[in-house]
């Protein structure tokens, strides 16, 4: 691991380990309440995609891959995949594409639950921007290595 | 509710995701490709048939009610075009499968590709103004990586030209689509096009239809913004040339049709005559540019921006017989185009350059391959009975009926410069004997070019049925027509009988 890269902070990496889950709860926390709130796939998929990167600024690239278990680019390819995806149960209904679908369930412990196409559509999001962001963010920290 | 009018959009994009799943696995990547394409080709005839059919057809995305939502709109013109692009998706993808090398899939050919006919298809379809802008965007960004995949020296150079003029344009775009909003209050074109009738000051409205003018002039390569063209198409990799040929330029040329006939109206005398200058320049400039060349694809290049004149001459003369004769123009050229680049492709697989001088000799080594350049070549110039010769017959007729002489004999000098353009490949390429010290360094020979003869003969023959069959396909482009020439047809289509 090159020296110019890694910083060799010890609160950083302890730190890190903390922060990880943390933010990477909270992402899913904006992904879940953006429909009808502020938040959504966007502003979650940045947070995941800052949770990864400062993981692998405290520690090393490798660690940080490991973290992430999937190729940034198959994220990105999945998300773009749902994203189309979210369109068309509306053609089965049919109703033009994109038309949102909504199925409102009632479950034991969490109460009335409304889930729906635009969900998918921003978890598709979600999975772009994570991809995205470390795909740019991985290449640029590989090329300087 | 028109499944088929949202199907040629979502196809490209669904197997663009497709295949960055499919990033590993090479051979996945083109059958998925190959078949995608397909699909987007058959869901675009499906289009046309439909269109032809029952009119004009509107789907409201996500259930949002135009003018508030964004709609697609398939007009005849439209679903034309769509038909295009999926012909020439369709043949690049399986000529790609044994032009395109391994190191060049691995740059993301494959996605790119789908994302770039999404974004062509998106342009063609939209019924709204901004939305038109954002698949320009697509197609752009797309077609960026395209042209330095492979990152060589000539491309980077083309590739900075290209960007840059590109980005002039859609600034100049996006502020005119502003000035227009700020106007109507509206995006969507349906409703632009009705609130404009009512619009007491024309000059304003003037002075935007010219920004939108100079920005999808560039676009489409007209005189005198077309600089980016020729720096930059002879540098990728052939089967993205020829897509870029085929399809680019064109989205511009449709964009000019699509406002110059729904929106900017008001002022036919004053915008449309600009527009038969600017027509009969590009054409100039073209074909003049073209006999200066001695490289394949920059002669072909060159003359991209001579026939982008003529299907702007089509539209500038603004009579009914002249928008069929510029609809027929673009149906023939999209193919005609496409199809000569692929030869140029296969000539440089066979012979290792793309430089008249060095080349030779091809009609005793390969007769085949000499017919099927004549086929494309004559046809681009007019001879009868191949389909350039009914798309320029029907210019020059509307031509003469406008009275418009000076055009006229414009657009016959250009149509005779172009045959000695073409003359000029047929002779150093195919006729005259190999130059000795130029003897043949094949970069992979002739293996595996079944599949390439296969893709150009088959673009031959449809070269040869739009001459021969130019009875039906005249209908479509007159029915075209007259739903370009009548925009209530639109506007009542979009937003509902008022």
């Amino acid at each position: 691991m090159s020296p110019q890269f890694t910083l060799q902070s010890l609160i950083l990496r302890t730190a890190a380990h903390f922060l990880l889950p943390l933010l990477l709860i909270f992402s899913v926390f904006l992904l879940l309440r953006g429909h009808n709130e502020p938040g959504g796939g966007f502003i979650a998929g940045l947070v995941a995609a800052s949770a990864v990167a400062l993981y692998m600024f405290a520690l090393d690239i490798r660690s940080a891959k490991r973290v992430l278990r999937f190729e940034p680019r198959d994220l990105l390819g999945w998300g773009l995949l749902f994203g189309v995806i979210s369109g068309v149960p509306a053609v089965f209904m049919g109703q033009p594409f994109f038309t949102s679908q909504w199925l409102e369930l009632t479950l034991p412990v969490l109460g009335d639950l409304k889930v729906g196409t635009p969900l998918l559509f921003d978890i598709g999001v979600y999975l772009v921007v994570i991809g995205g962001v470390l795909l740019i963010l991985l290449s640029l920290a590989e090329a300087e290595e | 509710m028109r499944l088929e009018v949202a199907l040629p959009v979502i196809i490209p994009l669904f197997f663009g995701a497709l295949t960055l799943i499919l990033w590993r696995w090479r051979l996945a990547q083109r059958v998925t490709t190959v078949v995608g394409t397909g699909l987007m080709l058959l869901s675009a005839l499906w289009l046309l048939s439909a269109t032809w059919q029952d009119g004009i057809l509107v789907m409201h995305m996500g259930n949002w009610q135009a003018p508030f939502g964004i709609v697609l709109v398939s007009d005849l013109l439209g679903a034309i075009m769509v038909v295009l692009a999926g012909i020439s998706g369709f043949a690049t993808a399986v000529y790609s499968l044994t032009s395109m090398s391994k190191r060049h899939e691995a740059f993301g050919y494959y996605p790119l590709l789908h994302l770039l006919l999404a974004g062509v298809n998106g342009a063609f379809l939209t019924g709204d103004i901004f939305n038109l802008y954002v698949w320009f965007e697509v197609m752009l960004v797309a077609s960026f990586a395209l042209l330095i995949l492979g990152g060589e020296r000539a491309q980077m150079e083309g590739a900075i030209k290209y960007v840059t003029l590109n980005l002039v344009s859609s600034a100049m775009f996006l502020s005119a689509i502003g000035l227009l909003y700020g106007l109507t209050g509206t995006l969507n074109m349906a409703d632009i096009a009705d609130k404009l009738s009512y619009a007491e000051d024309p000059g304003i409205i003037t002075v935007i239809a010219m920004l939108f003018l100079v920005s999808f002039g560039i676009k489409a390569g007209a005189f005198p913004f077309f600089f980016w063209l020729p720096a930059s198409y002879h540098t990728p990799q052939v089967a993205v040339s020829a897509l870029f040929a085929a399809l680019l330029t064109k989205v511009g040329v449709y964009a000019l049709f699509r406002v110059f006939t729904l929106i900017f109206t008001q002022d036919v005398d004053y915008t449309h005559e600009i527009l038969l200058w600017v027509a009969a320049a590009t054409m100039l400039t073209g074909v003049l540019g073209a006999a200066a060349q001695f490289e394949f694809r920059r002669i072909l290049s060159f003359h991209i921006i001579s026939q982008i004149g003529y299907m702007i001459m089509g539209l500038a003369l603004f009579t009914p017989l002249a928008i069929v004769g510029g609809v027929f123009y673009i149906m023939h050229h999209i193919i005609v185009k496409a199809n000569l680049f692929l030869v140029s492709g296969l000539v440089y697989r066979l012979k290792g350059t793309y430089e008249l001088k060095e080349l030779g000799g091809m009609y005793r080594s390969h007769p085949m391959l000499a017919i099927l350049f004549l086929i494309p070549a004559l046809s681009l110039a007019g001879i009868p009975p191949l389909s350039g010769f009914f798309a320029k017959f029907i210019l020059i007729r509307a031509g003469v009926e406008a009275e418009a002489w000076w055009i006229v004999g414009v657009a016959l000098v250009v149509g005779l410069l172009t045959l000695y353009s073409m003359i000029k490949i047929w002779a150093e390429v195919f006729w005259k004997a190999q130059p000795e010290e130029h003897a043949d360094r094949p970069v992979h020979g002739s293996v595996g070019s079944g599949v390439l003869y296969l893709t150009i003969g088959g673009m031959a023959a449809l070269t040869v049925f739009i001459g021969l069959g130019a009875e039906p396909i005249y209908r479509i482009a007159d029915a075209a027509a007259h739903q370009l020439l009548n925009p209530s047809l639109y506007i009542d289509a979009v937003l509902g009988e008022r």
